[in-house]
């Protein structure tokens, strides 16, 4: 039991860390709930049918489909990301003076929430996988009950859900006119380590070159392996020792996503409306 | 066009197994050998083979590769080169049996 509440919660960490950032990235949106558990429920079932297919990506690609595949999946997230960043660096301020006097959850903003929600899918499913093989091996080898290992598994997907909305919540303690950009430098970093992390599967399957194996190691100050070092790995894609390409491929990706917020265009919050008049006047120009 | 066909047949050639790579059987949730002697400072393919009926995954922090071993298949990881000295893994679906380290000498 205890090993797969272990395996589950590690596993969905990563994934709930990114719901955590996704639900305050997307905060105040009209529909973000039902999209958010979309992605969630299109990532569990993706990851089934990953799990399903393992021997086929497994043997492709002259056994390198597994980490074409991370990698394709990865970089399609670090696309989504990018797009939310740029969209959010152009609407962002507007949005958040509209939340502001609004109220939450009446703001549309369809097109950014489709790509994180997509990026919550791809997470559930990457990290999703391996838990169905685990704990398929352990229903298949039965050395304890099926019972017990769901329990455990139960309580492993609670605790990552728990860590999720605490993220989630800790954020929204930020005013709401910062948390925009709050939120974008931390998918702006989320998206640099994914695609680092890219680089470095590529490089692992001898795909790419690595330009250097390990650029430095702090695995003495902090472990890959440790909670701390997970959490960093999620959030802003550390790594204990990166080879040279992964770190070109972060920061390239960085200096590319803020390139493009900075090119984007900023749209001006509307000016608060005086009267009903004033109102009406806007809403039959827009 | 024709160099670039002449180096992916020698990549595939490359690629294809090879009887002195060095291999890794999973069999019992366990690694055999669970030390495994490889040279330091070259690349080397790792053959790791999963006799068992459920799929594990062989990870190491130290060599920073996880990949997943589907039942019954045997799947390449690409290795090194390593500066002398030792390289823990583990299964990372069994992690009570399946341990082992990579000595490169």
């Amino acid at each position: 039991m205890l090993a797969s509440l272990l395996i589950v919660f590690r596993e969905m960490l990563e994934a709930g860390l990114v719901v955590g950032i996704v639900m305050a990235a997307t905060e105040g949106l009209a529909g973000r709930t039902l999209a958010i558990l979309g992605g969630i429920g299109g990532g569990v079932s993706g990851a089934a049918l990953v799990a399903g297919f393992a021997d086929v990506i497994a043997e492709a690609a002259e056994g390198v489909g597994q980490e074409l595949f991370t990698a394709g999946i990865l970089l399609a997230a670090v696309a989504m990301l990018t797009f939310h960043t740029t969209w959010m660096s152009r609407h962002g301020r507007k949005l958040a003076s509209e939340i502001k006097d609004f109220g939450r959850a009446a703001v549309k903003g369809d097109k950014s929430l489709f790509a994180l929600a997509a990026v919550v899918g791809l997470a559930v499913m990457r990290e999703g996988s391996e838990v169905v093989l685990f704990l398929y091996g352990i229903a298949a080898s039965s050395h304890e009950s099926v019972g017990a290992m769901f329990a455990g598994g139960l309580i492993g997907l609670v605790l990552a859900a728990a860590v999720s909305y605490a993220l989630y919540r800790g954020l929204l303690a930020i005013p709401m006119r910062h948390l925009f950009s709050v939120t974008n430098g931390m998918i702006a970093l989320l998206a640099a380590g994914m695609a680092g992390q890219a680089a470095a599967v590529l490089a692992g399957a001898d795909v790419i070159p690595s330009w250097g194996e390990r650029l430095w190691n702090t695995s003495f100050i902090l472990p890959d392996g440790s909670w701390l070092g997970r959490a960093l790995h999620a959030l802003i894609g550390y790594s204990a020792a990166p080879s040279g390409v992964q770190v070109a491929a972060y920061l390239a990706a960085l200096a590319l996503i803020v390139a493009l917020a900075r090119l984007a265009p900023d749209e001006k919050p509307k000016p608060k409306t005086a009267s009903p008049l004033a109102e009406t006047k806007v809403a039959a120009q827009g | 066009m024709r160099a670039f066909l002449l180096a992916l047949t020698i990549s595939l050639l490359a690629s294809s197994a090879n009887a002195d790579d060095p291999q890794l059987i999973i069999k019992d949730h366990k690694f055999q050998p669970e030390r495994l002697e490889v040279p330091a400072g070259v690349k080397f393919r790792l053959m790791v083979r999963n006799n068992d009926p459920t799929a594990e995954e062989f990870e190491s922090f130290q060599l920073n590769r996880e990949k997943v071993v589907p039942p019954g298949k045997e799947i390449p990881v690409f290795l090194g080169p390593l500066d002398r000295g030792e390289y823990p893994f583990f299964g990372d679906f069994h992690q009570d049996t399946a341990k082992g380290v990579i000595v490169a000498k």
